[in-house]
């Protein structure tokens, strides 16, 4: 079981926490003008990144707000977690 | 060949010199017991039985160690070829001597290990896998007929003819299948689960793990100590020759455990497996409590699960020897070198009385030099390497022990226990004139001798257990000094010390340990070393700790793979795997088929795939893959570790999670007086929900007819307390259920609702549910039972991640509010003398209208609304006042006739409207133009969730599949799930154009109806189309969705 660290409770073990996939996909503020591959790589496609990758995750259990975190997915271990709107931190493995 | 002892032809099998199986009574003395020694109390004998024979052992006695004692080698079959099996090892790494336990018919395990059974008074243990008898059976065909059972045989063999499998090969393979029998009763045994958290925990407590607890125990750190054993020593508890710091082994080994027990900061779990290593150093701990008590308190619990977070995780995990492959190399008596020693020296049971030694390792040697000094004739020791220097061999030969180099194993002989073994040598041995040559086999062996004996002891170097360490995705990296994987870099904060990283000689051991606890304890008290975080620096030799030690130099040599002239002797099987029985053959075979990963041919094979998870074959297989595909072993790597590393009870996963206690239940406040009525519940998620009312004599089908009947005729009285509802409240709700619900908000007015879809951003629809505007900035939203968590969380998920901006807060009140559906035509009538402060008429309150007033003097929040088609109204209140206000209400309703209905009845009554089911009549690809609700989307919104979707050609193709009604010709009640098909009498692969969603008898139009998605479905009214069933077409006319009152008179009653 994960440990995270929530930016507004700190850390706490995985089952508070619900996954919420890819982080820093933006919904167009008009979705109206996105052409049709735009909308479904925005719906469908994700990196499915081995290494280094920017993910969602809410503490369903606990605050309940949103937040991103990047997580080494060969290790399981996180780089770093930040709240939702903040750019993705640069961190190193 | 040479003389061979008289005593080699034995007929029972056993052997005369121990006295063998066929004791007269069980009580004579045990023959393979010594005198003096070992760490059993030989003041209490035990009683048990074995396949129904009484036994006698001591207490510190395994089964295994009794059995032995008893002189007993056979105990079990093998797998497939139902080979006679003994005792190969003495711990966790036994792949024979599997065996049930009984205590009684519910209390019954089956595939134990012998070697981790710990005798009690009274225990009951019968072998597995053989019928008739254990040395009588039938299933030893399959040896014979062991040709035609090669790697891959079932995949090879049971293809044809198709209907075979049904009723031939499933079933005669089921019986032929698994060992061991599953009891047939609940268990009743009790099972704990218990968080731990520690500085560090130390997994395995032999000499590493115990100076590495000494090491972190000095420096103030709280510290776990977990060993899979009764008894803490690990190795040093079957090694009477070495000393530490002056002591006895075992006698260091005494006093450290008494000063760890003694600090208060130290946890020691003995008979404890630690299974599993999770990320962030998340270990799984299996802790045996009354296993070995021969009438364990009621109230224990038979076993723990300890889940620990622990700072630092230092793995001592040791290492297990490896077998020699050879043929012949399964018989009783043939066993591991360290296993006979252990027994030896832990137990006082001598494994055999005349013995061979087949060795690529100095450790043997010293096995055979104890075992000649407590008076076992060692026959010979054979040495797979072709110069054995060093101490250990040394003195061997200073003994007079008759040593082999170069030598290899061409046959071993014996039915129910091994009786001789013949002995090859290499034709390039520089020390092959020990005997005279014999005749030439291949690989320029030559047969050297054939020995009498009653137990051959091997060693083919030992296995560092790196399996923890690879489950914690730490890199294997392989030592070809050692023959081995072992820990490379640790992908947590965790230290492999002692054996199981190759680290072997005693001093060595100890240093290491201590230095790991040092350095663990240190890394805790600085804080530095949070779990999740970078894995920790290199360990430096600590250099507070020295140990001074005596004990036999060793080398550290092993042998991989098969011996010389294994694969050409072809007298006899060569095992690799004892458990799943595979040969080396199967192995050769596998690469000849063209497997190249070991991966594929672990699972082609089955090598390493039973309950011992290859502890003893992994490396050998993959030796001999390499040998045959002629690369590294490296090369071909190893295949995964996983969890858990020995067997682990489902009883100790599901802890108290069994009965009621599996999952939470949520019931609502009329549960209890639904329950009184004999209401027949169904689950719905985890919420109990009244089906139907059975009165006197009637089937659900009868109490469904007689419920809608009545809601249609008069009134009837519904508990939708389990609804979803949030409250959306704010400055921008309005504009907040604008964007997320397909329908425009905007123009509803205070005190009125409407029918909401909401959609996820691929168009398709998510939840529905009537939302209601309770003041400007407050909307009621109701969800379907089971998905108002769903859609709380994607409203959240919105409203935090793409609309920060917006002033709106949500709040779940689903269990805030009862709700009672009183619906029919008799509504109004039964509620108006209820309600005060609220004009309920027709006029004031039409449908889709809320009101509040008071009813029965609480609080009320009343809504017109309907989900039969009748007039309807749902009442809230307060969930406290639920049962009071609903027992008023029915009170009340007597005089009109009403009627208590549950879900079934709900669902024909909403079916009979063609009102959809989310999740019944929708499968997430389903649009709400598809379900005929395209006149709910807000089509002067510029967006909405969904809307960009619902923008796409193939969203509005015509051949969609589109709810419609069915009627079936025959008056046949269809299958929900059934499949629908434009043309008749198809046979498979069909054409198929849609499927049945929902589908009842309606006693109201009496006749069945159904709901259906079908391709292009609203352009076929009136065409027949067909549902193909096992017995034959169905013919249904496709009809409007909406069976009843299709003009919606009634609703508007």
């Amino acid at each position: 079981m994960l440990i995270i660290d929530c930016p507004f409770c700190g850390k706490r073990p995985e089952i508070e926490f619900t996954y919420g996939g890819q982080a820093h996909l933006t919904r167009a503020a008009q979705p109206g003008a996105v052409d049709d591959q735009a909308w479904t790589d925005f719906l469908y496609m994700r990196t499915n990144t081995k290494g280094v990758y920017a993910e969602r995750w809410r503490h369903s259990h606990g605050c309940g707000r949103f937040f991103n975190a990047v997580r080494d997915t060969t290790t399981d271990h996180f780089l770093a977690t930040y709240r939702a709107g903040e750019p993705q931190p640069a961190v190193t493995p | 060949m040479s003389a061979v002892p008289d005593n080699r032809r034995n007929p029972t099998g056993g052997n005369a010199l121990t006295g063998g199986e066929t004791s007269a009574n069980g009580n004579v003395a045990t023959p393979g017991r010594t005198a003096i020694g070992g760490r059993i109390d030989r003041t209490q004998p035990l009683n048990f039985t074995f396949d129904g024979k009484a036994y006698t052992g001591y207490a510190g006695d395994t089964l295994a160690s009794a059995l032995l004692a008893n002189g007993v080698h056979l105990v079990g079959r093998s797998f497939k070829y139902h080979r006679p099996r003994g005792i190969l090892g003495a711990g966790v790494e036994e792949p024979n001597a599997l065996v049930t336990v009984s205590r009684d018919e519910a209390r019954t395990t089956s595939n134990l290990s012998a070697t981790r059974v710990e005798l009690y008074d009274g225990l009951v243990a019968t072998s597995q896998n053989r019928w008739p008898s254990l040395a009588k059976d039938l299933g030893r065909m399959n040896d014979i007929l062991g040709r035609f059972f090669p790697a891959g045989f079932y995949y090879k063999t049971f293809m044809w003819p198709q209907k075979a499998w049904k009723a031939l090969y499933e079933p005669v393979i089921r019986q032929a299948a698994g060992l061991g029998e599953a009891p047939t009763l609940p268990d009743p045994d009790r099972y704990a689960q218990r968080y731990g958290h520690c500085d560090v925990l130390i997994v395995g407590a032999g000499p590493a793990g115990i100076a590495a607890a000494l090491a972190a125990a000095d420096r103030g750190v709280r510290v776990m100590l977990c060993d899979e054993s009764a008894e803490f020593g690990g190795s040093l508890l079957g090694d009477p020759a070495a000393t530490i710091d002056g002591l006895p082994a075992v006698e260091w080994v005494r006093a450290s455990i008494a000063a760890l027990a003694a600090n208060p900061r130290v946890t020691l779990l003995p008979r404890t497996t630690a299974f599993g290593y999770f990320p962030h150093n998340f270990l799984g701990l299996q802790q045996r409590l009354t296993d070995h008590e021969s009438e364990p308190a009621a109230h224990q619990p038979r076993e723990r699960l300890w889940q620990v977070r622990a700072d630092t995780v230092i793995l001592a995990t040791g290492a297990i020897e490896r077998p020699l492959v050879f043929p012949g190399n399964d018989r009783p008596g043939i066993m591991l070198a360290g296993a006979a020693q252990t027994y030896l020296n832990r137990y006082g049971v001598k494994v055999g009385s005349r013995v061979v030694v087949v060795t690529a390792s100095d450790a043997a040697y010293q096995v055979a030099l104890e075992l000649q000094a407590a008076g076992v004739t060692v026959a010979a020791i054979a040495d797979v390497r072709s110069s054995p220097q060093g101490p250990l061999p040394e003195a061997a030969r200073r003994a007079g022990l008759k040593l082999i180099d170069s030598a290899t194993v061409l046959g071993t002989e014996g039915d129910l226990r091994v009786t001789r073994i013949t002995l090859g040598q290499s034709a390039a041995a520089p020390g092959q004139s020990t005997a005279a040559p014999g005749q030439s086999t291949a690989d320029g062996v030559h047969t050297l001798e054939t020995i009498g004996c009653d137990a051959v002891l091997m060693s083919g170097g030992f296995t560092p257990s790196v399996h923890l360490f690879s489950q914690s995705r730490g890199k294997l990296t392989w030592s070809d000094a050692l023959k081995s994987f072992i820990p490379g870099q640790s992908a947590e904060n965790a230290r492999s010390v002692g054996a199981c990283r190759g680290v072997f000689g005693l001093a060595e051991v100890l240093a290491d340990g201590a230095a790991a606890g040092a350095a663990g304890a240190g890394a805790a008290a600085a804080g530095s070393a949070a779990a999740g975080t970078a894995p920790p620096p290199t360990v430096t030799a600590d250099a507070s700790r020295r140990f001074s030690v005596e004990a036999p130099l060793r080398s550290v040599d092993g042998y991989l793979g098969a011996l010389p002239a294994a694969d050409a002797a072809p007298k006899d099987k060569s095992f690799v795997d004892w458990q799943n029985d595979v040969t080396t053959k199967d192995l050769a075979l596998a690469t000849r088929e063209g497997f190249i990963s070991i991966e594929h041919v672990k699972r082609y094979t089955t090598t390493g795939m039973a309950t011992d998870q290859g502890k003893t074959s992994n490396l050998n297989a993959m030796a001999i893959v390499a040998q045959k595909l002629g690369v590294p072993i490296p090369k071909v790597g190893h295949t995964t570790f996983r969890m858990p590393y020995t067997p682990v009870s489902f009883g100790a996963f599901a802890g108290t999670s069994r009965g009621d206690l599996f999952d939470p239940l949520r019931t609502t406040p009329i549960h209890e007086w639904a329950a009184a009525r004999g209401a027949v519940f169904e689950n719905v998620g985890l919420w109990k929900r009244a089906r139907y009312f059975p009165r006197a004599g009637e089937d659900m089908h009868a109490a469904v007819a007689r419920e809608c009947r009545a809601v249609r005729g008069s009134c009837g009285i519904f508990d939708a307390s389990t609804l979803g509802k949030i409250e959306v409240v704010g400055a921008d709700a309005a504009e907040f259920m604008n964007r997320l619900y397909i329908n425009s908000w905007t123009g509803l007015g205070v005190g009125r609702s409407r029918y909401g879809i909401l959609c996820r951003d691929d168009g398709f629809i998510y939840d529905d549910g009537v939302v209601g505007r309770l003041a400007p900035d407050r909307f009621h939203v109701t969800t379907t039972t089971g998905g108002a968590p769903r859609v709380l969380a994607m409203m959240e998920d919105y409203r935090q991640t793409e609309w920060p901006d917006l002033e709106v807060w949500l709040t779940s009140t689903t269990e805030q509010w009862a709700v009672i559906a009183v619906q029919g035509p008799k509504a109004r009538s039964v509620l108006e003398p209820l309600v005060e402060g609220v004009d309920i008429s027709a006029a004031a309150m039409p449908h889709m209208s809320i009101a509040s007033g008071r009813i029965c003097g609480v609080p009320l929040m009343l809504f017109r609304v309907s989900f039969s088609g009748e007039l309807g109204f749902e009442v809230n209140v307060p969930a406290d006042y639920g049962a009071a206000v609903w027992k008023a209400i029915h009170a009340a309703g007597q005089a009109h006739g009403m009627v208590e209905y549950g879900t079934e009845a709900m669902h024909v009554l909403r079916a009979e409207k063609g009102y959809i089911i989310v999740g019944q009549d929708t499968d997430g690809t389903v649009t709400p133009d598809d379900a005929g609700l395209s006149w709910a989307i807000g089509k002067t919104k510029a967006d909405f969730v969904g809307k960009r979707s619902l923008d796409r050609a193939s969203m509005k193709a015509p051949n969609r599949k589109q709810l419609v009604g069915l009627r079936t010709r025959g008056g046949q009640v269809l299958e929900e799930g059934a499949q629908v098909a434009a043309k008749p009498g198809q046979t498979p692969p069909m054409q198929l154009i849609g499927h049945v969603t929902s589908s009842y008898h309606s006693a109201v139009l009496g006749y069945p109806i159904a709901l259906a998605l079908v391709a292009g479905g609203r352009n076929m009214m009136g065409q027949t189309l067909y549902v193909p069933m096992p017995d034959g077409d169905i013919e249904v006319e496709v009809t409007s969705p909406v069976f009843y009152d299709p003009s919606g008179a009634r609703i508007n009653g």
